[in-house]
Parts: structure tokens; sequence; C-alpha cells
């Protein structure tokens, strides 16, 4: 069975449509990379899957069980039943490009906060889950700094360890290290890539080419709203078959 | 209309107008001034600037206003005799609604023109000196378009404010429209319906101002990019 | 000597009473505006009409109006209406204290509303996100993450705010209370002492509003230290 499972999703921005039909699946432990230039809808189609965005047409399936959506006035998709969604949602962790730690919180308040408020569990609990995952990402010394008086690199490793500590089924990356400075690069991949090495499930929106090969078990080329090519990465980024892919990777990788 | 004091308020709403304008006039001069003060380099210049603006705003209206008339009043009338003078002097609500007006609105104008001249760019003056321009043209052309445009929302707020403010003159005698209705409702007993009517005429004085003022902003924000939300 | 202060030291108790009265109001309207403009404010922010153009419309006519106006429409105005003279309100109504705290509060929760309106609007997206992302629900959302962010954001001009409803309350002494203000009007008729009695009540309120700034300025350190300039 699939952890995570995408089927034929469609979305669109006006009359212009950005997704057009794209479908995955990720097993335990998988860890799918997405790339594909800007423009291309990866970053959309990483947010429909938690429902950031609202897709026209499509299913989405965590662990088998399927979101149930209804349409909207404006011909979108939304959740039907809002505590299923927070349910799906609480099993599938986000990090996002820009970090968006709350910045009001310190860090370890960051960390704490849904799995007490979300999850429910003991506040001893989750400071205990925070240390240990604090610890992991390499910032437990950072834990009452608040999220403006730290690196971007550091508050990305924050994000991340918040994202863990929800326990999640699967975890979302949407360009996890496109918003850093280049020598800050190094630290996240390193958490990421020891993550996959645990078995984590991950689907990751990346330009990072050394991780989609090294790393990833999949990967997903998108270009203008299609899957264009996809499979293992280590034949597909060296012997890409399409033209779209062959310039995309001669353009990116220098 | 409204049992006959409708012309009666009227007069009292052109009263208001021109007090709120004329103390306008006398609190930007008493802004850039403070302004002027709080800005310098002489010290003790500063220092007084920003006792004026600090009093001023730590006082409410109402205090102020009955200070500056009646005890400004009774001290006029305990120095006069000191210097041969032994009339009593009586003082023209309408001259000490303005000059009190004028006073505590120059106390807050003098914080928003003091924000807007710091608000801009170093590098404004920088380039206009940088083409050879005298010092007074780099004041007139370059930097007191810029600190009007950055002043107008502070600007906006006060001349609000000071609206609203003028209805305390009525408190010391002054028959504005705030006065006229108190007399009427005394009169009628029908207090409700005319301070209900003197809200409404406020409430058109502050709206007009805001949409005039909304405009005069768009003029001089020409070029300026707005931040898209 | 032309200034006689024998009178105002002797009136000592008196302008401490009124201070005690003068906070009171102070106190009762800043709570009771404040409740009322959280909801408010909600209502300001919310993308449909019929919830915002109530709430727009009485924050606009509020701050559109001076309060000297608002405390009369109260305290006078209402006993205008029989149906308001007989009601079992009256007694509450007729009453200048509570009249001057309803007048207040209204005031202050309309200026209160659009403060926190304009910082609730001023949350950053992507902290909205990641509360979305973590399965936070809209309730949850906006009690853990949106409104201690904004209310703390909202620190500095609530500061001013607190400080404009100080100054507000000294109209209390026009519907007979005797707060600072009313103090100073009391020495004032009864000694014709004017410049004294009102400088004198002038030193209080710059004291209060001294006080009141060193306050917000420890409450800004402790609630808003995320905003300070990063320490090394």
């Amino acid at each position: 069975m699939f952890k995570l499972e995408i089927q034929d999703l469609h979305k669109r921005y006006g009359d212009h449509e950005v997704i057009k039909g794209v479908s995955l699946a990720a097993k335990a432990g998988d860890v799918i990379s997405i790339i594909g230039s800007s423009g291309s809808g990866k970053s959309t189609l990483l947010r429909c899957i938690n429902m950031l965005e609202q897709p026209h047409a499509g299913k989405i399936l965590l662990n088998g069980e399927e979101l149930k959506l209804q349409p909207t006035k404006q011909g979108a998709l939304r959740a039907a039943d809002p505590k299923q969604l927070q349910k799906m949602r609480s099993r599938l962790a986000m990090v996002f490009q820009h970090f968006n730690l709350w910045s009001h919180m310190t860090v370890m308040q960051n960390v704490i906060e849904a799995p007490i408020h979300v999850l429910g569990v003991p506040k001893a609990e989750a400071i205990e889950r925070a240390e240990r995952y604090l610890a992991k990402v390499g910032v437990s010394h950072r834990k009452d700094a608040y999220p403006a008086h730290m690196s971007g690199g550091e508050q990305q490793r924050v994000a991340i360890a918040r994202a863990l500590a929800m326990e999640p089924e699967v975890m979302l990356f949407d360009e996890p290290t496109s918003a850093l400075d280049p020598e800050l690069v190094g630290d996240v991949l390193k958490v990421m890539r020891d993550l996959a090495l645990e078995g984590r499930t991950m689907v990751v929106v990346t330009h990072e080419m050394g991780f989609a090969r090294e790393v990833s078990n999949q990967v997903i080329f998108l270009h203008q709203g299609r899957v264009e090519e996809s499979g293992n990465p280590r034949e597909v980024l060296a012997n890409p078959s399409s033209v779209r892919l062959q310039q995309f990777l001669s353009g990116s990788l220098k | 209309m409204l049992n006959g004091y409708g012309a009666n308020i009227a007069d009292g709403a052109w009263l208001t107008i021109q007090l709120a304008l004329i103390s306008m006039v006398l609190a930007c001069g008493l802004g850039l001034a403070g302004a002027a003060f709080r800005l310098s380099p002489v010290r003790w210049l500063a220092w007084l600037g920003d006792l004026y603006s600090t009093v001023i705003r730590g006082i409410p209206d109402l205090v102020l206003i009955l200070l500056i008339f009646y005890g400004g009043q009774d001290l006029v009338n305990r120095l006069a005799p000191m210097v041969g003078y032994d009339d009593y002097i009586d003082i023209n609500p309408f001259a000490a609604g303005v000059f009190t007006l004028g006073f505590i609105f120059g106390a807050y104008l003098s914080e928003t023109f003091r924000g807007a001249f710091l608000g801009i760019p170093k590098g404004q003056a920088e380039a206009g000196v940088a083409y050879g321009m005298r010092s007074t043209q780099v004041f007139f052309r370059i930097l007191v378009p810029q600190m009007i445009r950055l002043a107008i929302p502070g600007f906006t707020n006060n001349w609000l404010v000071l609206t609203k403010a003028t209805a305390l003159i009525s408190l010391v005698g002054l028959q504005d429209m705030m006065f006229k209705a108190k007399q009427a409702a005394d009169a009628t007993r029908e207090p409700f319906t005319f301070y209900l009517a003197v809200a409404a005429l406020y409430l058109i004085i502050t709206s007009v101002s805001l949409l005039l003022l909304r405009l005069v902003e768009k003029r001089y924000s020409a070029g300026v990019k707005v931040a898209d939300l | 000597m032309i200034f006689d202060y024998n009178v105002i030291w002797e009136n000592l108790p008196l302008y401490l009473s009124g201070l005690l009265v003068t906070l009171k109001l102070l106190a009762v309207s800043l709570v009771i505006g404040l409740t009322v403009a959280i909801p408010l404010a909600f209502m300001r922010v919310s993308r449909r009409i019929v919830v915002n153009f109530p709430a727009w419309l009485y924050t606009y006519v509020i701050r559109g109006t001076p309060g000297l106006v608002q405390l009369f429409l109260i305290y006078y105005g209402l006993a205008q209406f029989e149906a308001v003279r007989e009601s079992w309100l009256w007694p509450w109504l007729s009453n200048a204290t509570f009249c001057a705290c309803l007048a207040f509060a209204i005031n202050t929760s309309a200026y209160t509303a659009e403060i926190i309106a304009g910082s609730l609007k001023a949350t950053p997206h992507g902290e909205i996100e990641a509360a979305q992302a973590m399965g936070m629900s809209r309730a949850l959302m906006y009690r853990r993450i949106v409104l201690p962010s904004a209310l703390r954001r909202a620190l500095p001009q609530y500061s001013n705010e607190v400080i404009m409803m100080l100054q507000t309350t000294s109209l209390a002494s026009i519907v007979t209370l005797v707060d600072i203000t009313g103090a100073a009007r009391t020495v004032n008729s009864q000694f014709y002492l004017p410049f004294e009695a009102y400088v004198t009540a002038g030193i209080f309120y710059l004291a209060l509003t001294f006080i009141l700034v060193r306050l917000f300025k420890l409450a800004e350190r402790r609630w808003l230290a995320y905003l300070a300039p990063r320490k090394h």
C-alpha cells in the first residue's frame, strides 16, 4: 500500500491551467524529488497535496484513506470535512521555502506548539520530543532564541525540527534551500539526507540536483504542468530521454 | 428645521470651521518651528523643542484649554497692574480658542514634521548637493516636497483630531455649533436631537476633509510604488 | 508673590481622590473597550461585506465625531426619551460614572478595533500557512497564532491609544464627576485660582503619562523582544 497517493491532479488560475493531470505515489521510505524550471507547477503541486492551494480535479490519499473533496462555487475543490483535512495535515508535515516560523514564539515554543495543541501531546512529552529533534538538526543551543535573531540556515533547521515533532507519516519540502545563502545550504541538505537514511517518506521540491540524484529513489520532472519524465534518478538524470529534461539539466548542471 | 434652531446651528458650524482652519494654520507654523528646534544641532534649542512637544502631549486638551483660557486670563490680569495697566482685560473666546488649539496641535505636528524629515533618505539631499545645488535649493526643491508626502498621513490625523477638539472651546463660551446645540437642547428639552445633529455635522466635516486630503495625498504620491498586499 | 500654592497644598487630598477617579474611569473603559474591540477587529478583516460593513460604520462614525458629543448624547441625550426614563436601565443611565464609562468604552473600542484590525491584516501570510499545514483548525489558529501575534504587534500603537484615553477621561469633569480635572475645577470655583488649579492638574496628567509610557516600554521589551534587533 502507498503512504501517499496523488491521482490525476489538475489546478488552474483563472483560465491558465498550471497542473494538467499529475499523479504520484510514495511507498513507506520513498524519497521523491520533484524538479523542473520555475513556473513548471512543482511548488503548486506540493501545496495542493495538503490543500494550501485548492486543486480543480484529482484525488489525494494518505494511507489509502481518500480526502473527501467537494466543489466550491468557483469550481475548485475544497475539503468536505474540515476535521478530516486537519487530521490529514497533521500527518503531512510541511517545510516551507521561507521557513514560516511563528515570529512571536521562541524556537522551543514553535516546535511544541502543534504537538500540544493539534495532537494533544502532554507538554512535558512535547518538550522532550522538541529537545530530541532540535538536537538532531543541530540547533539545541538556540532553543530560547526568536526566529528573527537566527540565520536562515538555523531557521530552516528549526522548521524541520518543528515538522519532525509532529512525527508525520510523510514530510513535504517546498524548495527548502532556495532562500538560503549558498554557504548555509549544506547544513540543511545534510539534515534532509539523514532523514532519508532513517527511512522517512519525503516529497521534496528542489533545485538541488545533487540531492535529487543521490538521496531520492524517484525523480519527477515537471514541465508546463505535466510529468515530462520520471523514474530512478540515477538513470533519468544520467540519460534523460526527453529533450526538455536534457535542456533543463544542461542549464542547471554547469 | 430643527424647531427653528437650524440656522443658529449652521452659524455655529461656520464658526467651528473657521476656528479649525485658523488654528490649523497656527499649528502648522508652530509645528514646523517645533520640528526645526528638535532637529537643530544646538542642544538647548532641541531640548526646548522636546519640552514643548512632551509637556503639551502629556496633558489633556480640556485641561490646557481651561488653563490657557481661565488661567491665562487670570495671569494677564495679575500681571497687567504691575506694568501700570489697570483695566480688566477680557480675552475673546475665538482668539483664545485659536491660540490654544494652535499651541496644542503645534506640539503634535512638530512630531509629525520631525518624523517626515527624518524619513527622507539621506541620499536625496546628497544627490542635490552633488549636482551643485545651494543648500536652500536642496531644502525647498528636494526636501520639502518629499516631506509633504511623508507628513500627509500625520497631518490628516491631526486635522481630524483638531476638528473634533474644537467642540471643547464651546465650554469656555465660544458660540460654535456645539454651544448652539447645547442652547437649543436646553431650550427645547430635546438634547438627543440636537447633539445627534451636531454629531452628523462633525461627521460631514471629517468625511469631507478625509476625501480632500486623500486627493492631496494621491497628488504627492506620484512616483511612489505602493506595496502590494 | 503672584502665585498661591498654599491652597493647592491644602486641597491635595481632593486631587488625590480625583486621581483615583481618573484611574478608575480609565481602567474600566479600557477593559470594556478592548473586550469589544477584539470581535470588532475580526469583523473589520472579514471579506464578507455583511460582516465587515457594520463594524466599519461603527468605527467610522465613532472616530469621526468628538468624544464630548458622544458623552453628551449618552448622558444628556438619552433622557429625552420617556421609554429610557421608565426602563430598568434608567438608574444606570442617569448615573454620571456609568455614562462616562460607557461613552469612553465606546470611544476607545472603535480606535482599538482599527488598531488591532491593522495588526491582524499585517500577519505574515507564511505564518498562517504554517499553522494550516500543521493541521490547526481555524479557531485554534486564531487563538494560538494570529491573535497573540497581532496583539503584540499592536502594542506600540495601543500605548498611544491608552494615553489618548487618559486624556479623554478629563471630559468626565463636565458631567459632574470629580476626577483630576474635576478637582481642579472645584478648587478654581472655590478660590478663584485658575492658573494654580489647572497647572496642578496638568502636572498630575504629565506624571501619569510618563508612568504609562514607562510601563508600555517594559511591556514591549517583554512581549516584543522578537522584533528587537539581534544582539550579538
